[in-house]
């Protein structure tokens, strides 16, 4: 097993304009549970719309015809590819 | 009254369209209260069709699941599944999905369609989905989903139309009333993601095409998400507001100031002298006319606040400002009740309900009154248009510039005292913001002309309620008993409301306040406005035949210094002269803590505030 997983980015890695396929939500808690529901489940297509400054903090991303405002610390637990 | 009636239940994800087919159903005959002994708002409405059937709809909170992580999308389930002990399980629900985005409400058809009642699908908003090229084969939809699929557009005359059509083709007497197909369970991740993807190949089934985005409209959003131009873009937005509301309102305060007079003086033409006469002139006319002046004011600054919301930029602007709100403990989530407050804490307060962290909900809840609500403008307006002179500062009126910097004081309030809050608590928290950003829509017209109609009518019935009660109160306090013989100073000065108002003043003269202004901050508890009306009052009964007719702005600018005018604005923005927003705060957070806490703070604020205000002004001479 490799520590390193070379495909897993995260949502919030992605810059404005970039679109991706999520891979998967970790953890499964009450965030996870909402992001799965609200679109985020693995082949789903996302696109992020705009990153707020300073600190990438929060993000608008475009999920399944909505657009979604997610904080850093949720778009972390999205994995994309 | 046909007896048949059929139970039906709205549900549908937040934005779908929901509230607007209810109310094209259900026109008037509503009712809106509260689910018993929780704070979750119920909306019930009947609809009788045209073939004489009975429906009696209820409108439930938007979900996304029926896993809820608030209580209002708890309530949604408990209804849903017959578990609320007040409320009979509906016969048949009717699940509204936004045609402009369909794969998260069909995603939630198939997550309600278990819990076994009769549903019916309705495609709302089709003619905006059109327009943007969407199309569905309906009979397969409705085949594939194994219910009924029909087309609204709540908001056009007659867009419910087919729904209503189909309900009178229901059988009345085969609705099972309470028939759960086993026990229900609820749903696991696993599930979540099967029915996404059984949406998905549903939806593909049906030859669905998604509509595209507006290109214009995705543009706006890349500009007004921008961090600077977005931000820039708020700001700039906020300020025009206030502007506005001082400029438009001119002419036509002006002219109801006009009326207010000329009532006055005919009353006091047309009748002999004596109490009534006192009552109606000094009373009812001068108190009710100062506060109904500043109508077309509010008129303006919600027109602004329902036409923000209808677009959908209300949730974008609450994105913009997350991060600053979150470096106070605040969720971006907390920025729409906060707006709200703008207009009224009380629905502001009630709209923390959608916060799903109970610290983020209090934190909001305990610095909502120190948004400017529209309360406090007639009290602005009086004491800017008295102190403040009318003229133009780098292009913009000084008037509208002062009116914008206590708007903002009691933002930035509002942040110091979040702030105090989370270091008092102590943080490690996480916060939540999720939020979905809806597509622009034109605001539209009618809504807009509802909601401020509503409004309005709010506003003049409290003037002609409360405040009528409060001023003859007020009036009846300050002309009784008579001066005795041989008094030197004004009648009023003698009267109840005036001893009771010297002995305020002891506490209030350090912070510059008159006896007259200590009398008006005790019928002014009721709600901000009336403070207004009191002093209006107060002055038409100080003697001055003339006062009711000349502007009271112009009576206590040349009464009052000031330091003391400025004194009593920086009171305003912290006091919390409202009994209406501490009763809600107890019945929100079902606790006598809270609205205590809360008065204790924002009474000290308001003290500091214009203590240090009226020292530092009679410092600068001002005094």
């Amino acid at each position: 097993m490799t520590p390193v997983e070379p495909h897993a980015r995260t949502l919030s890695g992605l810059k404005a304009g970039e679109s991706a396929v999520v891979e998967r939500v970790d953890a499964d808690d009450v965030l996870a549970r909402r992001l799965l529901e609200i679109g985020f489940y693995p082949g789903a297509a996302v696109e992020m719309l705009a990153v707020m400054w300073p600190a990438d903090d929060p993000v608008a991303v475009r999920v399944g015809g909505a657009t979604f405002a997610l904080r850093r610390q949720e778009a972390d637990r999205v994995k994309v590819k | 009254m046909s007896t048949v009636e059929l139970r039906i239940a709205l549900v549908g994800l937040p934005n779908c369209g929901k509230t607007a087919l209810f109310n094209r159903m259900t026109g008037s005959r509503q009712k809106v209260a509260n689910y018993p002994g929780v704070t979750v708002e119920r909306k019930e409405g009947y609809h009788q069709s045209a073939s004489g059937r009975r429906y009696r709809l209820l409108d439930l909170p938007g979900i996304y699941s029926l896993t809820p992580t608030t209580l209002d999308e708890a309530i949604t389930r408990d209804v849903a599944l017959g578990r609320l002990a007040s409320e009979p399980r509906p016969e048949t629900i009717v699940l509204v999905a936004d045609a402009t985005h369909l794969p998260l409400s069909m995603r939630l058809a198939l997550e309600v369609k278990k819990l076994g009642l009769p549903m019916i699908v309705v495609l709302n908003m089709t003619d905006l989905a059109r327009k943007r090229g969407y199309s569905i084969d309906r009979e397969k939809l409705s085949k594939e989903l194994g219910v009924p699929v029909v087309e609204t557009v709540a908001i056009a005359r007659g867009g419910a139309d087919a729904l209503i059509r189909h309900l009178d083709t229901l059988p009345a007497t085969e609705v099972p009333a309470t028939s759960p197909k086993g026990e229900w369970q609820e749903p696991s991740s696993i599930d979540v993601q099967q029915t996404h993807e059984e949406a998905a190949r549903i939806l593909a089934a049906a030859s669905y095409l998604e509509p595209g985005r507006s290109e214009f409209f995705a543009a706006l959003d890349r500009a007004l998400l921008h961090p600077l131009f977005g931000l820039l873009v708020l700001a700039t937005l906020l300020f025009f507001v206030f502007q506005a509301v001082f400029s438009w309102a001119a002419v036509p305060m002006d002219l109801i100031d006009a009326g207010v007079a000329s009532l006055a003086d005919w009353v006091r033409g047309g009748m002999p002298d004596g109490p009534l006469r006192s009552l109606l002139a000094d009373g009812i006319i001068a108190g009710v006319g100062s506060v109904i002046i500043f109508l077309p004011q509010i008129i303006i600054l919600f027109a602004f606040i329902l036409a923000l919301e209808d677009s959908g930029y209300l949730p974008r602007a609450a994105y913009l400002l997350d991060r600053v709100m979150g470096s106070v403990g605040l969720s971006g989530r907390a920025f729409i009740p906060l707006l709200s407050s703008f207009a009224c804490a009380i629905p502001g307060i009630m709209a923390t309900r959608t916060i799903p962290s109970i610290r983020d909900r209090m934190a909001t809840i305990m610095v909502a009154p120190l948004m400017t609500c529209s309360a406090r403008l007639p009290v602005y307006a009086l004491l800017i248009a008295a102190f403040i002179p009318d003229r133009a500062v780098g292009g913009f009126n000084l008037q509208g510039i002062v009116l914008f910097a206590l708007y903002f004081a009691g933002v930035a309030g509002a942040l110091l005292v979040a702030w105090a809050l989370k270091k008092f608590r102590g943080g490690g928290d996480t916060h939540l913001l999720m939020l979905e950003l809806p597509d622009y829509q034109w605001p539209r017209l009618g809504n807009l002309a509802f909601g401020l109609w509503e409004r309005a009518r709010i506003f003049l019935g409290r003037a002609g309620g409360i405040i009528l009660a409060l001023m003859v109160v007020l009036w009846f306090l300050s002309t009784y008993p008579a001066p005795p013989a041989g008094a030197t100073g004004a009648a009023i000065e003698y009267s109840f409301a005036g001893q009771l108002g010297q002995a305020l003043s002891v506490v209030l003269a350090p912070i510059g306040f008159n006896w007259q202004i200590s009398i008006a901050l005790i019928p002014g508890l009721a709600a901000r406005e009336v403070a207004v009306g009191a002093l209006g009052t107060v002055y038409a009964l100080a003697g001055d035949e003339e006062v009711v007719s000349t502007a009271l702005s112009t009576v206590i600018a040349s009464q009052w210094s000031l330091a003391t005018g400025l004194a009593l604005l920086a009171w305003y923005v912290f006091a919390p002269q409202c009994l209406a927003t501490l009763a809600v705060v107890k019945r929100e957070t079902n606790s006598w803590r809270y609205p205590l806490i809360m008065t204790a703070y924002l009474f000290g604020l308001a003290y500091l505030a214009a203590f240090v205000t009226y020292r530092v002004a009679v410092l600068f001479g001002a005094g």
